[in-house]
Parts: C-alpha cells; sequence; structure tokens
C-alpha cells in the first residue's frame, strides 16, 4: 500500500510539473491567440471517445434488434409449450424441454448456493472478521468468480457425473458452483453496510449475536442480498459451457433428477447455432430472445431491489 | 451454534475450490505423467494416436483474448471517460444502462448472433480486406475467413467491453473533483486534464479492470467455440482458423475416451491455473486502488 | 419466492419416475403388447436425422409407452458412451476396432453387437453461388483437401469442369473437428485414390488435417460451408439436401462422374460378401454407377442388457425401423439396407436380449 502510495506520487511529480509549464505556455497564448494545436488535440479526443460510445452501442443495438426480429418470428404458444421436434428439419414445436431443464436446474442450484453463500458471507462479515479463516473465504471466492466456468463443469464431471451419469442434479451442482462465490461476495458488500448503530440497539436490548444477525441484520440487508442473489440466477440460466459436460441435453421433456439427460435453454440455442436446417436456427433465435428475456427480467429486478434498499450507498 | 454453522458454510467454499483442483488435477495427471513438459509445449494434438500437446489451443486463447483486448480496452476507456467527464448529465444513465445490457446477454446468444449476423455482416468481409490491404504481413496472410483468431477475438472483445467500462467508470469516479479542478486552473483543456489528472490516478485500477475483462475472455467458451474455426494448429495468421482451450473441452469431451479425457481435463487445469493466476493479480490491483481512495 | 416455486415444481415431478410413465400405464392397461421402457442412445451423427424420424414416429404411431432419447455426439463418442454404459445403446459410422470391442465386452460382460442399419453417402458439398454441378476426379478431391488446391480456378478444376463459369476465390476446406464415423468413411476413400493422402495424413476417425475450418457434427460442417463463401467440405448426403448445399459429382473407380444418390448409394452395396459380425466397408465401390463415397452405419448394443424391459423395446424399434422403417428412410436420403444384408442385420437384432 505504501509503495503504490509513493509511486503515485512520483508519477504525479513530474505531471505537475510539466502542466505548470505548459500553462505558463497557455496562458501566455491565451492572452494573444487560441492555442490551435492544443484545442485540435482537444477536440480530437473528444471525437475519440463519441466514437467509442457508438462502438460500443452498435453492438447493443445489433444483438437486440436481430433478437427481437428473428425471435419474434418463431415465437408463439405453441414454442412457450410444447418440446424440441425429433428433428432440426422439422418446424413447430418448442424449447420447453429447455424451458423446463433451465428451471429446474437454476432452481436446485439456487436453494443450494444461496443459503450456504448468505451463511459464509454472514461468518466472514460477522464472526470470522479479521481471522485468518474469514481472509480465506473472501479471497478465495473472490479467485473463484474468476475460475472459467468450462473447468466448473470439468470438476462436476469427474466428480459426479462418472459415477452417477448426466443429470439434472449434475447440471445444478455446476451452477451452484458458479453461483456460490458470487453469492458470498454481494452478501458480504452488503452486509458491511449494516451500521452498527442498530447492531449495538439490538444487543442493548439483551439479544443474543445469532438473534441480531437474524432478526436485525439479515433483514435489514436483504433488498442487497436480493440484488445479490438475482444477478447470479441471471448469470446461471445463461450458463452454456458447464451443462455440457453435466446435463447433456435432450429432445424430450423431463423431469428425473439423476440418471437422465436433460435440456436447458442455453443447450437447445447452442445445438440450433450449430445446425445447417432453417427451422432448428428459426427456434435457436425464438430460443435466445425468451433466454434474454428471462436474463433480463432478473437482471431488472435486481437493479429495483438495489433501489429500493435502505441501506444503499 | 449459529456462528458455528456459519463457518461450516463459509468453510464449504474453501473446500469446493479445493476439491475442484485435486478431483480435475488428479484425473489429469496420468497424462501429464506420460507428456511431460511436451504437454504444455507440444504442438500435436491427435487424440486416436494418443498425442497430446495442447500449444495450439493456449496459443489460441492468448491471442483470441489478446485482439478483444486490443479493441475492447480502448473503446471501454473512451466510453467510460465519456460519461464521466463529457456526457452530459441526462445522457449518462442510459447509455452506461445500454452498454451494461451487454454483460446481461449470455454467451450462447452472442455465439448465435456472431454466427448468423456478425459473421456475414461485418467479420468476413473484414477479414477479407484486412488480409487484401495487409496480407504481406503474416499475421494477416490469406486465405482469410471470418471464422477464426479474429473473429472470435472481435465477439470477445463485444463481450468484455461492458465489464471493463462498468470497472473503469467506477474507477475514474474515484478520482478526487480537486484534481481535476487544479488541472482546470493551471490552464489545461479538457482532455490535457484527463490525460494529467484523471489517467495517472487510475493507472493501477485500470490494470486491474482490464485483468478482470482478460480473465473473462480466458476462459469464455461457447462464442469461441461457434467463431475460432476448431483446428488444433499454430497459425501466425489471425485470420485463420485456430481453437481455443475452453472450446477444445467443450467440442471434444462427449466423444473423448481414455486419455482423451484426461488431456482435456488437463487443458482444464492448465486454463484454471492462467486465468486464476491473472484473476488473483487483478484483484491486488483493485484492491490497492481502492485502498489508496 | 422464485425459489419456494421452483421448490415446488421439482419436488412432486421427482417423486414419478417419468413424464412418459402415465401414459404408459393407461395404455398398457388398455390392452396387451405396448411395451414402457425409456432408452437412451448416443452416437454418430451422420444417421441422427434418420434416427430421429424414425424414433418420432416409432413412439408417436407404435409404441407410445416407450421413450427413446438419442444424442448426435459423434461415433466415438458412441462408442465411448456404450463402453461406459452411460448409454443403452451407441451408434458408429464405422466398425468399433477389436480393442474397442475387447474393452466394452471386458466393462460389461456382455458381446458388443453391430447392426448395420442404413448406408448413406458422403457428399462433398460445396458453396459457391452460381457454381452447380462441379465435377472432381479422385486427384483433384485429394488434392483440396491436402491443401494443394488453393483457389476455385486452379488449372485442375478448370480441365475438369470446361462448362462452369469458376470464380478466382480461395478454397476454404471445412472438415470434422469431432471424432467421426463420417470422416473415417471420407478418408478410408482418400486413402485408397490418393497415395499423397495415404502418406502424409491417413485414415481414421480423426485425422491431422493439412488445411481447414473444423465443424462440430456433419450439422456443424454444414453450417460452416452455408456460412462461408468458397468452402468445401464432406456432409452426409441428406444433411447436404436438406441444407441446401451444391453437391459435386465425383468420378468412381469405373471412371464415371456419379453425383451422390439414393441409387447411387445402393448401388454400392449390391453384390458384396459380408463378415459374420458385420463390420465391413463399401467405399470405392467397382460398379460403374455406384457413387464412390459409401459406408454403412450401425446400430451397436449389447447381447445382455440389465432391464428386460429395455431389451425389449430396443428389439422391437430396430426390426421395426429395418422394416417398416424403410421408406422413411428413403425419403430422408439413407439408402435402406440391401435385402440379403437385411436379413444378416435382423438376426443380429433378435440377439439383442437380458440377463
Amino acid at each position: 500500500m505504501s509503495t503504490s502510495g509513493s509511486a503515485g506520487g512520483a508519477a504525479n511529480t513530474p505531471g505537475s510539473g510539466r502542466r505548470a509549464a505548459k500553462s505558463g505556455d497557455a496562458v501566455g497564448l491565451l492572452s494573444e491567440r487560441p492555442a490551435p494545436r492544443r484545442l485540435w488535440a482537444d477536440r480530437m479526443a473528444t471525437a475519440a471517445m463519441l466514437a467509442a460510445v457508438a462502438l460500443a452501442l452498435v453492438p447493443v443495438i445489433l444483438i437486440f434488434y436481430y433478437i427481437a426480429r428473428e425471435g419474434i418470428g418463431t415465437m408463439s404458444w405453441e414454442f412457450l409449450t410444447q418440446p424440441q421436434p425429433y428433428s432440426f428439419r422439422r418446424e413447430g414445436g418448442g424449447f420447453v424441454n429447455g424451458l423446463i431443464g433451465t428451471l429446474i436446474m437454476v432452481g436446485i442450484a439456487t436453494a443450494v448456493a444461496v443459503p450456504l453463500g448468505v451463511l459464509a458471507a454472514v461468518y466472514v462479515v460477522e464472526y470470522g472478521k479479521k481471522g485468518v479463516l474469514a481472509q480465506l473465504i473472501r479471497f478465495f471466492s473472490d479467485v473463484m468468480t474468476g475460475v472459467p466456468s468450462v473447468f466448473v463443469g470439468l470438476f462436476v464431471y469427474t466428480a459426479f457425473v462418472v459415477p452417477f451419469g448426466f443429470g439434472a442434479l449434475m447440471g445444478a451442482a455446476a451452477l451452484a458452483v458458479i453461483m456460490l462465490p458470487i453469492v458470498v461476495r454481494s452478501t458480504e458488500e452488503m452486509l458491511k453496510l449494516v451500521p452498527a448503530e442498530i447492531k449495538n440497539a439490538s444487543y442493548a436490548l439483551g439479544a443474543a449475536k445469532w438473534q441480531t444477525v437474524i432478526r436485525v441484520v439479515l433483514p435489514s440487508a436483504l433488498p442487497g442480498i436480493t440484488t445479490g442473489v438475482l444477478l447470479a440466477v441471471a448469470r446461471a440460466a445463461g450458463e452454456t459451457a458447464p451443462l455440457i459436460l453435466t446435463a447433456l441435453g435432450s429432445l424430450t421433456v423431463t423431469t428425473k433428477l439423476i440418471g437422465e439427460p436433460i435440456s436447458a435453454l442455453p443447450l437447445a440455442i447452442f445445438d440450433g447455432a450449430r445446425t445447417p436446417f432453417a427451422a432448428g436456427q428459426a427456434r435457436a433465435w425464438a430460443g435466445a430472445l425468451e433466454l434474454l428475456v428471462i436474463v433480463l427480467v432478473f437482471t431488472l429486478l435486481a437493479r429495483v431491489a438495489s433501489s429500493r434498499s435502505s441501506i444503499s450507498r | 451454534m449459529f456462528g458455528i454453522t456459519t463457518a461450516v458454510c463459509g468453510s464449504v467454499v474453501l473446500l469446493v475450490l479445493a476439491y475442484m483442483v485435486l478431483t480435475t488435477t488428479n484425473t489429469a495427471l496420468p497424462v501429464f505423467r506420460a507428456e511431460g513438459i511436451s504437454f504444455v509445449t507440444g504442438a500435436e494434438w491427435i487424440p486416436s494416436r494418443g498425442v497430446f500437446g495442447i500449444l495450439p489451443f493456449i496459443y489460441g486463447t492468448l491471442v483470441t483474448s489478446l485482439i478483444a483486448l486490443l479493441i475492447a480496452v480502448p473503446v471501454s476507456v473512451g466510453v467510460s471517460l465519456y460519461l464521466t467527464e463529457i456526457a452530459p448529465a441526462w445522457l449518462r444513465a442510459p447509455v452506461a444502462y445500454a452498454v451494461d445490457l451487454l454483460a446481461a446477454v449470455p454467451s450462447v446468444v452472442y455465439g448465435l448472433w456472431g454466427v448468423f449476423v456478425l459473421l456475414p455482416l461485418f467479420l468476413q468481409p473484414a477479414a477479407e480486406a484486412l488480409s487484401k490491404v495487409l496480407g504481406f504481413l503474416p499475421f494477416f496472410a490469406a486465405p482469410a475467413s471470418g471464422i477464426s483468431y479474429f473473429g472470435a477475438g472481435i465477439v470477445l472483445a463485444i463481450m468484455i467491453i461492458p465489464i471493463i467500462s462498468a470497472l473503469a467508470r467506477e474507477i475514474f469516479r474515484a478520482v478526487p473533483a480537486d484534481d481535476r479542478y487544479a488541472a482546470y486552473a493551471l490552464g489545461s483543456t479538457r482532455w490535457e486534464m484527463i490525460w494529467r489528472a484523471v489517467i495517472p490516478r487510475s493507472r493501477a485500477g485500470l490494470v486491474g479492470a482490464i485483468m478482470l475483462g482478460l480473465g473473462r475472455a480466458l476462459g469464455e467458451t461457447i462464442a469461441v467455440a461457434l467463431l475460432v474455426g476448431s483446428r488444433p494448429s499454430i497459425n501466425a495468421s489471425v485470420v485463420q482458423p485456430g481453437y481455443s482451450m475452453a472450446a477444445v473441452i467443450a467440442n471434444q469431451f462427449q466423444e473423448a475416451t481414455g486419455d482423451h479425457i484426461r488431456a482435456l481435463v488437463g487443458v482444464g487445469v492448465v486454463l484454471f491455473a492462467i486465468t486464476v493466476l491473472i484473476n488473483m493479480a487483478a484483484r491486488l490491483l483493485v484492491w490497492r486502488m481502492v485502498a489508496e481512495r | 419466492m422464485w425459489l419456494a416455486g421452483c421448490g415446488g415444481d421439482v419436488t412432486p415431478a421427482g417423486g414419478t419416475a417419468t413424464t412418459v410413465a402415465p401414459g404408459a400405464t393407461d395404455t398398457t392397461d388398455a390392452g396387451g403388447g405396448l411395451l414402457s421402457a425409456r432408452l437412451n442412445g448416443a452416437g454418430a451423427t451422420f444417421p441422427e436425422p434418420l434416427y430421429l424420424e424414425w424414433i418420432g414416429e416409432f413412439v408417436n404411431g407404435v409404441q407410445p409407452g416407450v421413450a427413446i432419447n438419442y444424442q448426435g455426439i459423434g461415433s466415438g463418442g458412441g462408442i465411448q458412451q456404450l463402453t461406459q454404459m452411460t448409454v443403452d445403446f451407441g451408434a458408429s459410422d464405422a466398425p468399433m476396432k477389436d480393442e474397442e470391442i475387447g474393452a466394452a465386452e471386458k466393462a460389461s460382460g456382455a458381446r458388443v453387437l453391430h447392426i448395420p442399419t442404413v448406408l448413406g453417402a458422403v457428399a462433398v458439398a460445396y458453396n459457391l453461388p452460381g457454381v452447380d454441378g462441379l465435377k472432381l476426379d479422385q486427384e483433384t478431391l485429394a488434392g483440396i483437401f491436402l491443401g494443394t488446391v488453393t483457389s476455385w480456378n486452379d488449372p485442375a478444376l478448370v480441365a475438369l469442369n470446361p462448362g462452369l463459369q469458376l470464380p478466382s476465390t480461395a478454397v476454404s476446406v471445412v472438415h470434422r473437428s469431432d471424432s467421426s464415423g463420417t470422416t473415417s468413411i471420407f478418408t478410408g476413400y482418400l486413402t485408397k485414390i490418393s497415395s499423397a493422402w495415404s502418406d502424409s495424413v491417413g485414415a481414421g476417425k480423426d485425422v491431422r488435417w493439412p488445411v481447414g475450418i473444423g465443424g462440430q457434427g456433419n450439422d456443424g460442417v454444414a453450417a460452416v460451408i452455408q456460412q462461408q463463401e468458397g468452402s468445401i467440405g464432406y456432409v452426409e448426403l441428406s444433411y447436404a439436401t436438406e441444407a441446401g448445399l451444391a453437391t459435386a459429382d465425383v468420378r468412381n473407380k469405373s471412371g464415371s462422374f456419379v453425383a451422390p444418390s439414393l441409387a447411387s448409394t445402393s448401388a454400392a452395396g449390391a453384390g458384396v460378401d459380408f463378415p459374420a459380425d458385420l463390420r465391413f466397408s463399401l467405399t470405392d465401390s467397382p460398379a460403374a454407377d455406384a457413387y464412390p463415397i459409401v459406408g454403412a452405419t450401425w446400430i451397436l448394443a449389447f447381447d445382455t442388457m440389465s432391464d428386460p424391459a429395455k431389451a425389449e423395446a430396443l428389439r422391437v424399434f430396430l426390426a421395426w425401423a429395418l422394416t417398416e422403417g424403410a421408406p422413411l428412410a428413403e425419403d430422408l436420403g439413407y439408402a435402406p439396407l440391401p435385402d440379403s444384408l437385411r436379413e444378416l442385420a435382423l438376426a443380429k437384432v433378435a440377439e439383442v436380449g437380458s440377463r
């Protein structure tokens, strides 16, 4: 920390020196005529930034435009309620096999990852604090958020699919591992924001620590925690790579949790993106629209939840 | 009692990570032993003959991620500077929200869109044009194809722009207003103020943000699998097909047998090691920046 | 809230065995002869379109109590999954090797059966707008995939196709990136007809391609060809026709240029002596009207399955597919087995049993 401070200082000092020299120039120039070269550089820089904004917005527009345009053509009640036909060349049918798979697997993953993640964050913030275990959990949950999701798939494959076969539980396990660190980190940030006064008030009323955590700390951090959970759900719902190695995919509807390959919306879209047949491609577009709407709803809910937060920054 | 429960839950995080590393490394161990260092230095990947050199995949992962950074970093920094320093207040929130929307798009949707929209619309013509104009350089040698390192890199760039720009926005915002006023007071133009006051203050944080974007690009699977060309060779020309670590795992896993599976798990272990190192370095940089504040 | 709702959906569903179970119970109560089983298969993508249609017809029209899930993951994957017994049947476009059979039989304690289902042509498909009816001889075909023929107006191509306006576009080769029986048929053919190919590349389910873009599965290759102008690759015929790709006429052993079709595929299978285990090759047939790149595709099953209901369902399905399913195969561009071979295949089907 100290080295970085001094490095920052070192970087600033010559900079300010140059600045002073040049601005001396500028004052002189300003008093007589404008500095065309410097103004030109300023305009060029502004133009470059505007160009960057345009470049960043073009894909946003292209993606949402094409998904809406291509997806709506095939979107129908049938698409939402029917499974895939037996062949990618056949028209009709839909992705309900994938939708059910996604709901089951994301649901189980959420049910596992959320309590685990929230309690882990409670430990880090309320119990472990500066202790070694808490620091380790904090650091490695950060590291875990950066683990490639396909590696999580490999892990679940070697640990669970090999002995038990492909299935919904395996896919859910992979998604839970992906969600867990996100929930831990976001919950931790929210718990830290709960003011000490509220906790002290609770203790003053004679509440034990666990009572304080459950009755006071968690409720007041709830909107923020909800935001983190919703973002984690949105992320899990869109994951494809780990499911290829764990859920495998299926054209039929199944609700079996184990020993039976199961589909998911992203898996069905992935297959459609690799098929040369117009009917399969059309379903993939409609599936992309369906998935995007689901993910955006959770993202939007997360925004709403965070704006409702009473202890937001 | 409740405290112990939370400690157990917390330890689960560590246990999962440890188990993850152990079980995958253990599975890949026979192949690591058999191939030795040539596992990462070998350029030949022929599963049917039991030859597993993963250098083409490491190379492809690095090249596609580098292309992504070359494009995404200037764009993200430009967008973030515009939003924090220049944009009128009423424009900031909508533009920021629109760019953030890119982060919500699942990677399979990027892949679908990349293959059916961006490939014919931009990637293929751009690859051909690059090769026509710069084809004398080995990096753009013909025959040019949109399904290539270049094509995958462009889509990766679009995917990491929201990640880098969201962090960069926070970092620029953290630069004290006083520094800005000081620069203006000395007669700086806006650009000089940005270049001399905002950028130097943000350098460490920016590097961290870029590395987090890099971490995401290295591990991205589906969009790359659809656009990189699935060719296990090392090619200097970025407009020709190649492969990446994540993509080869997703593509070949279901058909793999025995040592082939172990080798693919080994690819995953190497990918994991690279991304974790980069992420840890990035976290340290970002933490330092935050601590400085 | 959302979490609770979803948990509610999950628990009861996990309680009942499968989604098809209630329907199956009803029909069994109504009358005899109807089966209830759930089969999982995986493997070759070459016959996947046909298998999916067969399954659809069989499940919807013949045995509503049977559910069959087939995943096209490549022949190598089919053999692997069968060996690991994660599926009830595998499928492959190349017969299993002796050591693969050994491994599967050791793991399962049962004998592996090779049941050929249909013959198929591997078409050489290309994407050149305005160019139809491209002709290729053995040498040029090998040259394209060896990377020695690099542009579409290469003298060799122009000489073979005097009537066509060939552009100067670069030739972009597309091949399978996964382990594939289609690749095995195609490279097996190239190995037979080109010494340059057999010396430098050879035959197999995956080979070291001198040039080209990889595609995942037959559909992946067809998709890349469709997306990329100037590309050429090899796919199972029905993928080429259904995806609207142009296919080349290939010169066969007797010297005539033959387009891939049902008739030219069947022609390759006529008058062949088949070995007892039904592991055979049909490429580079000497018949005058035979398309040269033809292969069979096999269902792989064990003669002793653990679940009698599954064994019976598989037997009934395969027997139905080989006989009543034949017209459906023709509709999709697969050549049904010649009569002599069908009898041999049905005999193998009868060997599928259980403990």
